[in-house]
């Protein structure tokens, strides 16, 4: 924790939670849209989200994120029209999601190219969030830290073809966070790795190239 | 530096003679791995958007998503400006920055959380007072916001910013602590008396619940960030003036935590007790159309 967790952040009213946070939310599935425009948007809102959240403007928050906007810009209030202007088709349901903590939302999108995708995540106050799983597959990540999810088939030696290579080519990048979870035994798996610095662009495109690794996503720092 | 305790921080700044926000600039820079430059002016950035959100929400015709509220800080401005009000036009001054802030940030507008947007008018209704009529230079206010903020990573550590997890003691009281001690430091006081003004904020505020109706950021928190101004004042005088806490502040947050902890849920930003769950919150909510016909009747279930 800095000094600026305190006084900060700069944000869009009226919640830290209930509109800034999900605004992070939302940009955990526009950096997952890897460039593409997302074109559909399925929104289910759980919980505290679900009871109070259009008063927070927690279904524009969310929106605004998933057009790319920060939980500082002034186009939250207007995300609404910008995201009907768009193209985006988007639908909200109230929804209690058995088990989640009490601000989540579940986010199904697509995207212009017609991939799909979906993520569950967690508002937990100040405007911090926890994203809780991706396509299906538990995962554990908050946004703060540079983040790479790795998509692949769980086979054995995927895990240390990755590390080794971000070992051995990037000597500097250092691993702060690793996770790994699976669908079902030899199926699909994703890793998640955070780490201290940002790591380049090229890096993601090494780790696309490795066998059985369906794709890897980066998630900058939100 | 571990911030975890007040105690900490005044040791650290009377060991060679500095200002509290001295020191927490010079750690903060060392452990960003910045210059104090760079921190600095990161915070100035942040004292302007909250200069820029008493402008956006003093306006006459400022209304909140819900359209409950708004026009407060119009109001007061007025009254401030043109009225005798009883607490003197410094005051009511101060009291109308909070409230603009405050419903700045309920109208969906632009707003620094200090420490949490509930509780986002205390911090600019007491410096910016200080800087626009008082005639403190600026530098030193966005000086004294490290102090303020360094008092809100204690609290954080040692009890809580959280109203759904500590109740407004944790938002509105944190604010007006950490304002507190601002505001000592500002007029020469010494660390000591930083921690004394913000402990006895912390123990005016002790055990206040977080209720907000319909469980929106609106009623009673922007009022509440009106009255947080005039605790950080009266707390903040009282100390200048020569009196102690008898309770030292780090004590006082450990007493906060176990008030906090053993709040009941229904008081702690559920919209279930305390005001939200009187008559005249139900009649509200029930009129409030935010953006379709359903969402008032999703309010309603939800939150009551």
């Amino acid at each position: 924790m800095n000094v600026f967790d305190i006084i900060g952040p700069v944000m869009i009213g009226p919640s830290s939670s209930h509109t800034a946070g999900a605004v992070r939310i939302g940009r955990v599935v526009n950096k997952l849209c890897d460039g593409q425009d997302p074109v559909k948007a399925d929104i289910t809102l759980s919980g505290s989200f679900a009871e109070t959240g259009r008063g927070h403007g927690t279904d524009r928050a969310i929106l605004a994120g998933i057009m790319g906007f920060h939980s500082y810009s002034p186009e939250i209030k207007d995300a609404l029209n910008i995201a009907r202007d768009r193209g985006i088709n988007y639908s909200f349901v109230n929804e209690d999601i058995r088990g989640a903590h009490p601000n989540t939302a579940k986010i199904c999108f697509r995207t212009a190219d017609g991939k799909n995708g979906e993520i569950m995540g967690s508002s937990i106050g100040g405007g911090n969030i926890i994203v809780s799983s991706v396509n299906g597959m538990k995962v554990e990540f908050n946004g703060n830290s540079n983040t790479i999810l790795i998509m692949h088939m769980d086979k054995p030696g995927v895990i240390a073809n990755v590390t080794n290579m971000m070992h051995w080519q990037y000597e500097d990048l250092n691993i702060s966070n690793f996770r790994l979870s699976r669908q079902e035994k030899g199926g699909e798996a994703i890793m998640t790795i955070e780490t201290d610095n940002l790591p380049p662009e090229s890096l993601i495109e090494d780790i696309r190239r490795i066998n059985q690794v369906t794709n890897a996503i980066l998630i900058r720092r939100l | 530096m571990k911030y975890e305790s007040i105690q900490e921080l005044v040791d650290e700044a009377c060991k060679n003679n500095e200002k509290i926000s001295t020191v927490v600039l010079r750690d903060q820079a060392k452990s960003m791995e910045v210059t104090e430059l760079e921190l600095f002016e990161k915070m100035e950035l942040d004292f302007e958007v909250m200069k820029s959100s008493v402008l956006d929400g003093v306006k006459k015709d400022l209304k909140s998503m819900s359209g409950l509220t708004g026009g407060e800080g119009f109001l007061m401005k007025e009254y401030a400006d043109k009225g005798d009000p009883l607490c003197g036009s410094f005051l009511a001054g101060a009291m109308s920055r909070a409230l603009s802030v405050a419903g700045c940030n309920a109208a969906m507008g632009k707003i620094v959380a200090a420490p949490t947007a509930g509780s986002c008018g205390i911090i600019p209704g007491c410096l910016i007072s200080m800087c626009e009529d008082r005639g403190i230079p600026e530098k030193d206010v966005v000086m004294s916001l490290f102090t303020a903020g360094a008092f809100g990573m204690v609290i954080a550590a040692r009890a809580s910013i959280a109203g759904a997890e500590g109740g407004c003691q944790a938002e509105c009281g944190s604010a007006s602590a950490m304002a507190a001690a601002a505001l000592v430091e500002l007029m020469g006081g010494t660390p000591e008396q930083c921690a004394d003004a913000s402990a006895l904020a912390i123990a005016s505020e002790l055990g206040l619940v977080c209720d907000p109706v319909g469980g929106l950021v609106e009623i009673p928190c922007i009022k509440r960030n009106a009255t947080g101004v005039m605790l950080a004042f009266s707390c903040a005088d009282m100390v200048l003036a020569g009196i102690r806490s008898k309770i030292p502040a780090d004590e006082c947050l450990d007493a906060m935590r176990e008030v906090g902890d053993e709040m009941p849920r229904s008081c702690k930003e559920t919209a279930k007790g305390g005001l939200a769950a009187t008559p005249t919150a139900r009649k509200l909510i029930k009129g409030v159309s935010i953006q379709n016909p359903s969402d008032s009747e999703q309010l309603l279930k939800g939150s009551i």
